[in-house]
């Protein structure tokens, strides 16, 4: 009786942790799909106050992602679970909390610093926006992968780094743009400023796919 | 109850806590050494299920001497399980997992030795044959299993949280099963010896549940063993977990079954007995080790990764460890039986003397013609199995007949078939046509085990050995047992009952 608790509790609470971390990396790309939304409505509208409902959602989610971090490392260690990989699973979980974190954070810079972004640049900034969303939801897939599917997480990955790849291009590309312009030195270093800080969403990402492909082969059984 | 074999079954009891001490690692190592169980879960599990195999199991083979049986005298066996409970000590405290079997054969060598008892060279060459045989099995079946689990952990996808829960049941499934082979392949050699002159007494509560004088005994012994796990089985439980190859959880599992596949294969008699009734070919029966097997399982792990992690200084360590361990126990029971035997007055052994009567030799005739030269011995009595077999040299005899059934035919073992001692025969144990064919016999007085046994064989063919193949090996073992039985409730003089 006693054991047949002990296993019933062991699965049960395994579920939760697993449901925890699908959870987890919802957020993640529902930050993305928030960030996507909210550079969109900035582009039309700067920040009006839709703008400042999706920032107040995206503040949720990395609130709610962090709550989800600490009690999915706090069970890993109270329980000891996966002793050979913790580690490695607690610096993914943070790997990518970073990028909810750039994605809320670019969003607050986006209203704190209200840069004037001229229309002729509008394509630019959201091809690489969406870039880079899809760069983060690949990632995102890669992880998933490593829990679920350890086979396909170096395909995951390895379209994480084309995207980054390509976010770099967007970026030089806009950059050059800006640059190019009749705008003063001033603006043209402002609007620079949030081409960096979107292209390094898909810089982090690609860290944490290189990062994945280590753990997938220090995951050998 | 007596004192003396109060005393004497603290060897007993500590050769339990070495055993525990030492061979729980056997099962439970790689589980604790992971960290996929923790070391106070393993211990308890580990406890219990050793209990409930010495208990049920171990008791269950009625009279299980194990193989500290063979010495005759209650003082030398104590002075061999010590032996035998100090050298496994020692390599404990070194952290290194070593064949507590081995370690008690060593002990019964010395003991040999000294009491000049013949000691089958078989033994030693079995000894032998499994510090190189058994790692290698082990990591033969190691390899191929770690593949094949690997290969269906890809293919079934499981989320590695739900991966690493199964791990641990699987451990925890794995080490229970281990442990209560463990306690009931061991007990015997553990507590077997003190079964004559166990101080318990059977008892039932409300009719449901009873506890014979033996199982007591065992579970007292069971108990010791515990012990010996919780207190100090940490340190080999860790080398043998990571000292030797850092291994996951999953390789965890597979060293443990591999273990386990091994000891069934190549130690089952019931295996060989299914395998020769259905007529296929059965696998040759090796005295295996368990601490053996585990280490070449990892070992075997490590080879199969290129060999670069395995730590080989420190395989060299337990390598060596194997072969000193019966080295040591039997020089350390050697000393000791003549400390005790010259500075405690105690009687180590009874002299077993052998004599080639005329009847001995007429009954060796009929298996063996070749006799002739033996003739020369015929009336002389000789004091010990050494001065018998150097004299048998001496007379220049090549036949057929091997040493020991030379010895066995020799040896006196003077018996007496006392009336009184009938009823403490254990019927549950002897058929009714074996005690009707002992019953038989009551009031004569034998000189050897071949004419006792002879005797009940021509009364019932119940006591008849069948011939020797695979398929009548479990037979013919379980009735030898029941005659080494039956020689030891009648030894010795009537006037001395």
């Amino acid at each position: 009786m006693y054991f047949q608790k002990k296993v019933s509790h062991l699965f049960s609470s395994t579920r939760s942790l697993e449901n925890q971390i699908d959870e987890f990396l919802d957020k993640v790309s529902e930050a993305g799909m928030v960030f996507g939304r909210a550079i969109s409505v900035y582009l039309n509208q700067g920040a009006s106050e839709e703008f400042n409902s999706f920032l107040n959602q995206a503040a949720d989610i990395e609130r709610r992602g962090d709550e989800l971090r600490r009690t999915i490392e706090s069970e890993l260690y109270v329980r000891t679970l996966i002793p050979d990989l913790r580690a490695d699973v607690l610096a993914l979980l943070e790997g990518m909390d970073h990028l909810v974190n750039v994605y809320e954070g670019d969003m607050f810079r986006l209203s704190i610093q209200s840069p004037d972004i001229p229309p002729e640049f509008h394509a630019g900034y959201i091809e690489l926006t969406e870039t880079v969303i899809n760069c983060v939801d690949s990632v995102v897939l890669a992880a998933r992968a490593f829990f679920r599917d350890i086979d396909t997480v170096r395909d995951h990955s390895s379209k994480t780094i084309f995207l980054e790849t390509e976010a770099d291009k967007i970026s030089t590309k806009l950059q050059r743009a800006i640059f190019g312009s009749e705008l003063p030195l001033e603006r043209k270093m402002h609007l620079r400023y949030f081409v960096e800080r979107i292209d390094e969403l898909a810089n982090s990402a690609e860290d944490v796919a290189d990062a994945l492909q280590i753990y997938t082969i220090k995951r050998r059984i | 109850m007596d004192l003396t074999v109060l005393f004497f079954l603290t060897s007993g009891l500590l050769l339990g806590w070495s055993l525990g001490a030492n061979d729980a690692a056997n099962v439970f190592g790689t589980a604790v050494g992971t960290r996929m169980v923790r070391f106070g879960t393993a211990a308890v599990v580990c406890s219990i299920f050793v209990v409930l195999g010495a208990v049920i199991s171990g008791a269950g083979a009625a009279h299980t001497l194990g193989a500290l049986g063979s010495v005759n005298a209650l003082a030398g066996a104590f002075t061999a399980a010590l032996a035998a409970a100090g050298t496994v000590y020692v390599m404990t405290k070194w952290g290194l997992p070593v064949s507590t079997s081995q370690a008690i054969v060593g002990a019964i060598i010395g003991w040999n030795l000294f009491s000049g008892s013949a000691t089958d060279s078989q033994t030693l060459v079995k000894i032998v044959a499994t510090w190189i045989a058994c790692p290698i099995l082990a990591g033969l079946i190691a390899v191929p299993l770690l593949k094949v689990t690997a290969h269906a952990l890809r293919v079934a996808k499981l989320h590695l949280l739900r991966l690493d829960a199964y791990t641990r049941l699987a451990l925890l499934f794995a080490g229970a099963f281990g442990s209560y082979s463990l306690g009931a392949n061991n007990i015997g050699n553990v507590m077997g010896v003190f079964i004559d002159v166990s101080p318990f007494t059977g008892f039932s509560v409300a009719g449901i549940f009873s506890l014979t004088s033996i199982q007591q005994l065992f579970l007292i012994g069971a108990i010791a063993i515990a012990v010996g796990v919780f207190t100090y089985s940490k340190r080999v439980m860790v080398t043998v977990g990571t000292g030797i190859l850092p291994i996951t959880p999953v390789a965890a599992w597979v060293v443990v079954i591999a273990h386990s596949i091994v000891l069934f294969l190549f130690a089952s008699q019931g295996l060989e007995h299914m395998l020769a009734n259905a007529g296929l070919p059965t696998i040759p029966l090796v005295p295996v080790s368990s601490s053996q097997a585990v280490v070449g399982a990892v070992v075997g792990l490590g080879l199969m990764r290129g060999g670069r992690d395995v730590d080989w200084r420190l395989v060299g360590n337990i390598a060596a460890g194997w072969v000193t361990t019966p080295l040591i126990s039997g020089v350390v029971c050697f000393f000791a039986l003549f400390f005790l035997q010259n500075v405690f007055n105690q009687q180590v052994y009874q002299e077993v003397h052998y004599a080639l009567s005329e009847s001995a030799l007429a009954e060796l005739e009929k298996q063996f013609p070749d006799t002739v030269e033996l003739k020369a011995l015929e009336g002389r009595e000789f004091r010990s199995a050494r001065d018998f077999d150097e004299a048998v040299e001496a007379t220049g005899y090549a036949g057929a007949a091997p040493e020991a059934r030379l010895r066995d035919y020799a040896q006196l073992s003077h018996m007496f078939i006392d009336p009184e001692d009938l009823f403490s025969l254990d019927r549950h144990w002897l058929s009714p046509g074996q005690v009707v064919a002992i019953e038989e016999l009551a009031g004569r007085e034998f000189s050897h085990r071949w004419q006792l046994a002879r005797e009940l064989a021509v009364r019932s063919p119940e006591w008849s050995r069948k011939d020797d193949q695979a398929v009548n090996r479990l037979y013919n073992k379980e009735l030898d047992r029941k005659l080494e039985y039956v020689y030891r409730v009648f030894a010795g003089f009537p006037d001395r009952r």
